[in-house]
């Protein structure tokens, strides 16, 4: 029995359908999540291969120690021997407190489904992206936690069966006091077209055309290290070594030069385009698509292509 | 207060990443090691903060052989008071926060900190799993940390934005970007590290859980497709037929 917990505080995104889509895979796949989604809504999961979904509403969908009890109760209940977490945010606090609680081996940052022969072992990323790693689990349960963007969500079922589940959560020890979500903002680590920018930009007036490309694509926006640093943008919109690692399918980067602690952010992507005036930008070398030239000229003409693209194709 | 920071050693950011022993082993040949980036920086540089400000102490601790000694010393050089080093191999994320937190419950702390992962294996496991271990309260990814008496309020990243947290002594926090800047260590603390206590402490016995088995390095990259600056529906062309990306 495969068990997956999806967040689902903020709507069915695709990161679960992601994880179910991996779980199905694996076998007959449960799915456990808290806070206060409506039925209707997870009962969709069933549409991407979850047989049922349980959902304990007096669980605090942001609280690590309660969904820990929440998802070691369900995995009890259900007799989960494998449980797939989406490596966002929430599994970073949550699957290694499991993985202590169940003595369950945690394979965290798996970008393929497990090798299952006489060992169990996973491909995740490691070296910040520049290598990967073969990760073999020793216990009887496992737990795997995948990197969003690695498998495609796949339609196979239809509608599930959602209950109502005692995870057994107990009290809270961490208050929150404020939630600050930007409205209308698609999450970086979650978008599949990424549109980022650095120095090159001269100053943060001009992230109005990154902005206008990013729309046309529906895109999520990022930048570089010295531009978060320097405060054109906010932090949480910096991809690198010591930012957010991505893992798009098309990373387009104007102005930025490409050094290593950037790349290390985001060479999971599949497709990078790199657009700089420096012919010598070691950007160009992890690039599949190059263009040399003034970010100024070359983003407003590239949207104005897609535009064209977009308006003939639909 | 007491403040425990957990640190780990990695290879510099600049280190060219290369498997040995049939790609089984990661290859530290011409590798200068540092000590893990999230860790010193802000976990580490944040305690000291905390220290200056409230008064305490601040101890680093390690899972590690020997040859990490210069390491410890590295770290000691930005401020720490003492160090702790679990004389072990640290195999997998399990045994090395196990390990962790045996000493830490032994001794007492009022604040764990982590980085939020390390630079070679991205695991953001071992904060997590000492808070388990501990049976404490953990915030990961904390981007802001500041106290009042022995109440902490954090600040840690959530998807897509923010969240402002509040909890009390003791409890474990993981450290991202935002929690402190770097420190340069001057001459007088590496002297002085040179004759700080660094504790060498019997591991205890626990299980691993995973292990790596193998590595890979990506494949090289085909060589760029260079695309004229004026011709945007060329390339636009070319990421829907040949890339197929949009």
């Amino acid at each position: 029995m495969i068990l997956v917990y999806v967040n689902s505080d903020h709507g069915i995104g695709k990161s679960a359908m992601e994880v179910v889509t991996y779980g199905k895979k694996l076998g007959d796949v449960t799915v456990v999540t808290a806070g206060g989604a409506s039925d209707a809504d997870l009962a969709k999961l069933g549409q991407y291969g979850a047989s049922k979904v349980m959902i304990d509403r007096n669980a605090k969908a942001d609280d690590a120690q309660q969904l820990t009890r929440l998802v070691a109760t369900a995995a009890a209940a259900v007799g989960a021997k494998i449980i797939v977490f989406s490596n966002d945010l929430v599994a970073k606090a949550v699957a290694p407190r499991l993985s202590v609680k169940l003595k369950a081996g945690l394979i965290s940052g798996a970008i393929a489904l497990p090798e299952m022969g006489s060992d169990f072992t996973c491909k995740v990323n490691v070296f910040s992206g520049k290598a990967f790693g073969n990760v073999k689990v020793n216990s009887d349960i496992k737990i795997i936690s995948l990197l969003p963007n690695s498998i495609q969500p796949e339609l196979t079922g239809a509608d599930c069966a959602v209950e109502n589940f005692d995870g057994a959560v107990g009290d809270i020890k961490v208050k929150v006091l404020e939630t600050k979500i930007p409205e209308g903002e698609i999450p970086l680590t979650e978008a599949e077209v990424v549109v980022s920018a650095g120095r090159g930009l001269k100053g943060p007036e001009n992230w109005g055309m990154v902005e206008d490309l990013a729309k046309t694509l529906g895109a999520a926006t990022a930048c570089s290290r010295p531009v978060a640093d320097i405060g054109w943008r906010p932090h949480h919109e910096h991809v690198g070594q010591t930012g957010f690692a991505i893992r798009p399918n098309l990373y387009i980067a104007a102005g930025i030069s490409g050094a290593i602690q950037h790349l290390a952010g985001v060479n999971g992507s599949k497709v990078i385009v790199v657009i700089n005036t420096d012919p010598e930008a070691p950007f160009f070398k992890a690039a599949d698509y190059g263009v040399i030239g003034d970010a100024f000229e070359v983003l407003p003409r590239l949207n104005e292509a897609l535009k064209k693209f977009k308006a003939a194709n639909n | 207060m007491k403040i425990l920071v957990c640190i780990s050693k990695a290879p510099d950011t600049t280190s060219k990443i290369a498997f040995s022993a049939g790609n089984t082993q990661f290859d530290e040949n011409g590798v200068q090691f540092i000590v893990n980036p999230y860790d010193e920086w802000y976990a580490l540089v944040r305690a000291l903060e905390l220290k200056e400000a409230n008064g305490g102490n601040v101890t680093i601790i390690t899972v590690g052989t020997a040859g990490d000694d210069s390491v410890i010393r590295k770290a000691l050089a930005i401020g720490a008071d003492d160090a702790v080093r679990i004389d072990a191999e640290p195999t997998d994320a399990y045994f090395t926060a196990m390990q962790i937190a045996n000493y830490a419950k032994e001794n007492g702390f009022d604040i764990v900190l982590t980085g939020k992962e390390t630079i070679n294996y991205n695991g953001s496991q071992v904060g997590g799993m000492i808070a388990e271990a501990m049976d404490l309260p953990f915030v990961s990814l904390a981007a802001k940390l500041d106290m009042n008496g022995n109440t902490a309020t954090m600040e840690r990243e959530v998807t897509g934005g923010v969240q402002v947290v509040q909890v009390n002594t003791p409890f474990v926090a993981s450290c991202a970007k935002g929690m402190a800047e770097q420190r340069i260590p001057n001459m007088r603390g590496i002297m002085a590290a040179r004759t700080k206590p660094l504790n060498v402490v019997a591991p205890a016995s626990v299980d691993m859980l995973t292990s790596f088995v193998s590595y890979d390095t990506p494949d090289a990259k085909s060589s760029v497709k260079l695309i004229d600056p004026e011709n945007m529906d060329e390339l636009v062309n070319l990421l829907h037929n040949e890339a197929k990306v949009i």
